[in-house]
């Protein structure tokens, strides 16, 4: 077992019997799997068919704990929920690791496990990885990078594009947004909020699965991470020959979230989400993609929010809650840094 | 949410709108001057609410887009200058300088700190004592008074590497400066945090002098609905005075606390507006007392004079002759990644408050 009081030292990065002290003592022992225990320089997959989805993310989220997750977790949800809203299965999972030295042994095991808690939750293996040590200063405590690899069913290649949307089509979403963002924000020491807000970081592939086994004619997905929900809707119309109209009473905000973003001048529709995903479905699919999303323990607070129209192409235009009327625009900028 | 929500009540717009629509005869020009306003009109979508009569304008209330290329200037030359901490609120730090803005300069080393509140300057004030901090006061006599009470502490605490580069602004003389320049407005929603340091008697001239409407207003649709509705009755009876519809916030009398602080500390002097010119006597600066906490003086401060560009049209946006689409750089060569004018900086300048929330 890793003593505590323990730190990260550069020679743990070095290649030699720190590292490997490192990742046999805490990786390998924590993310235990065939294909990693191998040992070998890739990891040796077997994959069923001829479509794979393969994707990567970066993770460098300060804090590195807060409520609802941690980086660990963030790092396996993302590249996860990257997977599944392009129809693929997630099966194998790379993590690289680059640590500040100094930092405590503890905090990388805490973080392993909850990799590997979130990676079991996710149905996917964590088969190769990567571990440097650089000064300190050099970068800020950890940093994780993962890659994802997915099975995908050719059917479901158009659900990446969207480019089967037509004018009628419902957009679903599953559940409050802003979660994420706003409890990272608030766990910052440097704004002195307390609010009880937790991220809503989680893996989305079965709620996915549930719909698309399901055989609805789902149109597009995606996850609405940095930029939030509006920055998804703006990028689905932009230059294409529809519009889309959307509810604001039918998008869920908390109530400490709503209290933190009009505080701080944030707009709740371009906060971070870690677990929310849009779909585009099929006028006549819509209910029944809707009772499957609220059976899921991810989508209990699902809504159709809006539908795609003929209208004002290349805009989506929300009602405002007062009946009045305004355009969603892609956000410039960040609204808040480091949040994933 | 307690307290917002009952303002943003359907039902209470909807009969607000109803009378809005009876009572609204004549065309109607009414200029909005707080960015803040600016901001909620775009978001709640209140345009599409009002009957065509009536016509909303963005005046030149957001702080950060009034301020002159010059100051983002000096302060680069600030950042620049060796062993100087910079804190400032967090919109300033995108705003193109001449040549730099201060994100450029903190991605090349310079020390720049985003804060809330320029006490909390003080704070690293005290943890560097070997440096020199520098605030960037910018704002109205929303902020103005937080940046004296800020000179006040550093003054008996006697910090003496604390310093303040001082753009504040007062609002009446640009607003009577916008009427003088035979700008057609028929009233003016008069900025509701400002009116809560000032109090209202200081748009009684306007009143007086060129018989427009003042209605002091709130930031929540039926604050705003109910601010126009008071403008536009006041407007169809002939009869313009200050209101205060904001009453839950604003007293006459204004905050006689904040006011002696800023009566304290600042004197007025002419002042440079982005897109408006000088305006005489809208700008604080340190009095002799304070003199010591003067960033002008900190070193050779000279910056090339400011020109705005030829195509942009924020003088005449600010000014209410124009609105954002009718420039030719709007939503092309400027947008709020690539920012042209001083409208489209920040959130709550006219150009971006159009771009983001549409038209």
């Amino acid at each position: 077992m890793i003593q505590s009081n323990r730190k990260i030292l550069l020679s743990h990065g070095s290649g030699g019997t720190q590292s490997r002290h490192l990742i046999g003592e805490l990786f390998y022992r924590v993310f235990d799997n065939e294909i990693l225990s191998m040992g070998s320089d890739s990891a040796l997959l077997e994959i069923s068919p001829e479509n794979v989805a393969f994707t990567t993310d970066s993770f460098v989220v300060d804090p590195l704990f807060f409520p609802g997750g941690d980086i660990g977790k963030l790092a396996v949800c993302g590249t996860v929920n990257d997977l599944a809203v392009s129809g693929a299965v997630p099966k194998y999972l790379s993590a690289a690791f680059i640590i500040e030295e100094g930092l405590e042994f503890e905090t990388v095991e805490k973080v392993a496990h909850s990799m590997a808690e979130t990676a079991k939750q996710a149905g996917i293996q964590i088969v190769t990885g990567d571990t440097k040590v650089v000064n300190r200063g050099k970068c800020d405590k950890l940093f994780i990078t993962t890659t994802g690899i997915g099975e995908l069913d050719p059917r479901h290649w158009p659900v990446s594009t969207g480019q089967t949307i037509e004018p009628g089509d419902k957009i679903l979403v599953n559940g409050f947004i802003a979660d994420h963002g706003c409890a990272v924000m608030a766990a910052r020491n440097d704004l002195k909020v307390e609010a009880d807000i937790q991220s809503d970081c989680a893996p989305l592939h079965t709620l996915i699965r549930e719909i698309l086994d399901a055989g609805l004619r789902v149109k597009f997905m995606r996850d609405a991470t940095r930029g939030g929900l509006a920055t998804v809707l703006a990028e689905i119309v932009r230059e294409r020959s529809f519009g889309m109209d959307i509810i604001e009473d039918e998008i869920m905000v908390r109530e400490p979230v709503r209290g933190m973003c009009e505080f701080f001048g944030f707009d709740p529709l371009y906060v971070a989400n870690e677990g929310k995903v849009v779909i585009i479905v099929h006028p006549d699919d819509a209910k029944k993609a809707l009772s499957l999303m609220r059976k899921n323990e991810f989508g209990e607070n699902a809504r159709i929010m809006g539908e795609v129209v003929q209208d004002h192409d290349g805009r989506v235009v929300m009602q405002t809650r007062i009946g009045g009327k305004r355009i969603i625009d892609m956000i410039a900028g960040d609204q808040l840094p480091r949040i994933c | 949410m307690k307290h917002i929500d009952e303002y943003r009540d359907r039902k209470l717009v909807r009969i607000l709108v109803d009378e809005i629509r009876k009572a609204s005869r004549n065309p109607f020009r009414i200029m909005e001057v707080c960015g803040g306003h600016t901001v909620a009109i775009r978001k709640f979508g209140i345009p599409a609410l009002l009957p065509p009569t009536i016509q909303l304008l963005s005046g030149p209330g957001c702080p950060v887009c009034v301020t002159e290329t010059s100051f983002i200037d000096k302060a680069i030359i600030l950042a620049r200058h060796p062993g100087t901490l910079i804190t400032t609120y967090g919109d300033l730090m995108r705003v193109p300088g001449s040549s730099s803005s201060l994100e450029k300069e903190k991605a090349n080393g310079a020390s720049i700190r985003m804060v809330y509140s320029p006490l909390d300057s003080l704070e690293f004030a005290r943890q560097h004592p070997a440096r020199t901090v520098i605030f960037l006061g910018i704002g109205f006599e929303t902020t103005s008074p937080a940046s004296a009470v800020t000179i006040l502490r550093a003054k008996r605490e006697k910090l003496n590497n604390f310093r303040l580069l001082s753009a504040h602004k007062i609002m009446p003389p640009a607003m009577e400066m916008l009427i003088d320049k035979t700008v057609q407005i028929d009233g003016y929603i008069c900025p509701g945090h400002v009116s809560t340091i000032t109090g209202s008697g200081i748009y009684s001239p306007i009143v007086q002098k060129y018989g427009l409407g003042c209605v002091i207003t709130g930031f929540e649709p039926t604050d705003l609905l109910q601010g126009i509705l008071m403008l536009v009755r006041q407007f169809e009876s002939k009869d313009p005075k200050v209101e205060i519809q904001y009453k839950r916030a604003v007293r006459p009398e204004g905050n006689k606390k904040a006011l002696h602080y800023l009566d304290m500390v600042f004197e007025l002097q002419d002042e440079r507006w982005r897109g408006l010119g000088p305006v005489p006597l809208s700008g604080f600066r340190l009095k002799k007392e304070y003199e010591e906490f003067e960033a002008e003086a900190f070193c050779d401060l000279t910056v090339p004079e400011a020109k705005d560009g030829k195509a942009c049209i924020c003088g005449e946006i600010l000014k209410g002759l124009k609105i954002p689409p009718q420039c030719r750089l709007f939503g092309k060569t400027c947008t709020p990644e690539n920012p042209v004018g001083a409208c489209m900086v920040s959130p709550e300048g006219a150009c971006q408050a159009y771009f983001s929330y549409g038209e």
